[in-house]
């Protein structure tokens, strides 16, 4: 009955179904281990990864073809941005943040397929990428430098005075740093879909289309360069974080 | 839901004749709408949730353990063949090319060198077979002067002794002519002394030609 009202006004808004997690097979209850729809994607992103970065450079050719040179591209631009930022101590932790940017950036582009899943746009799991290099960096952080890790939140540089202050500030601003950097990229990849989502359902109205249709077309443009912006960001972010870990003196 | 409500009381109003059938529909409706309210309000986890999305999909709290357990799976199935297969690869093939490229580099300098070499080499010998042209040439110069000189030396002999010959027979011929025209000038002196009736003394006439002669020869 819902559906054919909806079939008679044109307009059905639901620009938030498209997030929902469902089970691949039948219809029961979400459990932890259950193979949804962001199981599959996560494994197309694995498998585009790999695509990329194994099956591209196969050849291991010294004058490359056209994937392995995207995949060396992408190898030196996160290798160059790591290094650029946290010093030659930092190129131990590349894997890790290659694997990072790599799933990011899959993730996000492979969201844009019509009919996809976007894993990006959960905060569960821009979270637990966060979580990981927040706690990660705490614990390098006093692992290599013991409590002079503290000393981040110490600014020499400001009046003594002002440092307990700045102290309180600095641990606050550390703390949110997970909170920022995860909706930061969930926030952008979701309120993205979701704006298309709504344009296409205005879409289904004869005299607005051709303004939806070009709307969708122009947000679609728009997260095209969202995508790479955004795991390029958090991938940055990562990178500077690792610095403060590796050199946490002002 | 708010249109099922809707539906309902349309169904109401159309349908005047059956009023009890209606509102018992209507009742139903409602009912069945404040299920599916309760539903979507406790987003629970009856099959009804799956249908649409209610709220955001991303603070549900029964996707989480799902997605982050699959994203955990993920990204250590990634990051073990990234940091053992991808990326030492990757990397060798980079470092590869640069040894390849500084292989090249070395070597094009090396012929480099060899072509500069071969250059000086060839300078030299140029220079060195214009020297010896220059010294041939000089040698030949002289010699052919040293030729030229003798011949001129001893074509001026030649010339002179013939010269010297050819004066003498001048000198001979001249002489001759000298002593020729003396005894005629005697006989004609003598021969016009006779006709003018002198006596024709043969000392006088020679001495008178001799004076008149003078200088002549």
């Amino acid at each position: 009955m819902a559906t054919e009202t909806e079939a008679e006004t044109g307009l059905a808004f639901h620009p938030m179904d498209q997030f929902m997690v469902k089970p691949i097979f039948g219809d029961g209850p979400v459990h932890w281990y259950t193979p949804t729809n962001a199981t599959m994607w996560f494994a197309i992103t694995l498998l585009a990864v790999i695509a990329l970065l194994v099956f591209g450079t196969r050849g291991r050719a010294v004058i490359p073809s056209r994937v392995q040179s995207i995949a060396e591209m992408t190898y030196g631009m996160v290798y160059k941005m790591l290094e650029d930022i946290c010093g030659k101590e930092g190129v131990k932790y590349f894997p890790y943040v290659m694997t990072l940017f790599c799933f990011i950036v899959f993730a996000n582009y492979l969201a844009l397929i019509p009919m996809s899943f976007s894993t990006t746009s959960h905060i569960a799991v821009t979270a637990v990428l966060a979580m990981f290099v927040f706690i990660g960096v705490t614990v390098l952080g006093f692992v290599k430098n013991g409590m002079h890790f503290l000393e981040l939140f110490w600014v020499k540089s400001a009046p003594l005075a002002l440092r307990p202050v700045l102290a309180v500030i600095e641990v606050i601003s550390y703390c949110v740093r997970p909170v920022s950097h995860s909706i930061r990229l969930a926030g952008n990849v979701m309120a993205g879909h979701a704006v298309i989502k709504v344009f296409a359902a205005f879409a289904a109205v004869l005299w607005i289309a051709p303004l939806a249709i070009l709307g969708i077309i122009g947000v679609y443009a728009l997260e095209m360069m969202v995508c790479i912006i955004q795991a390029y960001v958090f991938t940055i972010l990562t990178c500077v974080y690792l610095k403060d870990a590796l050199h946490p003196a002002h | 839901m708010f249109s099922l409500l809707q539906q309902a009381v349309e169904v109401v109003s159309d349908t005047g004749t059956h009023v009890e059938a209606a509102n018992q529909e209507a009742a139903i409706a409602a009912e069945h709408a404040a299920d599916a309210d309760l539903v979507i309000v406790a987003g629970d986890h009856t099959v009804a949730a799956t249908e649409n999305a209610a709220g955001m999909p991303q603070l549900n709290p029964e996707y989480f353990g799902n997605l982050i357990f699959w994203l955990l799976v993920t990204l250590a199935v990634l990051y073990w063949v990234l940091s053992k297969v991808a990326l030492p690869r990757i990397g060798s093939v980079i470092s590869d090319r640069q040894g390849v490229i500084t292989g090249d580099l070395m070597q094009a300098e090396e012929y480099k060198k060899k072509a500069k070499d071969a250059e000086a080499a060839y300078d030299k010998a140029l220079s060195d077979a214009r020297a010896e042209a220059g010294k041939i040439v000089t040698a030949q110069k002289a010699d052919i002067q040293k030729e030229l000189d003798e011949a001129i030396a001893k074509a001026d002999a030649e010339i002179a002794a013939r010269t010297a010959e050819s004066e003498k027979r001048i000198g001979a011929i001249r002489e001759s002519a000298a002593v020729d025209a003396r005894s005629v000038a005697r006989d004609v002196t003598a021969e016009l002394v006779r006709r003018f009736g002198g006596t024709a003394d043969d000392a006088a006439i020679d001495a008178a030609v001799d004076a008149r002669l003078k200088g002549a020869f």
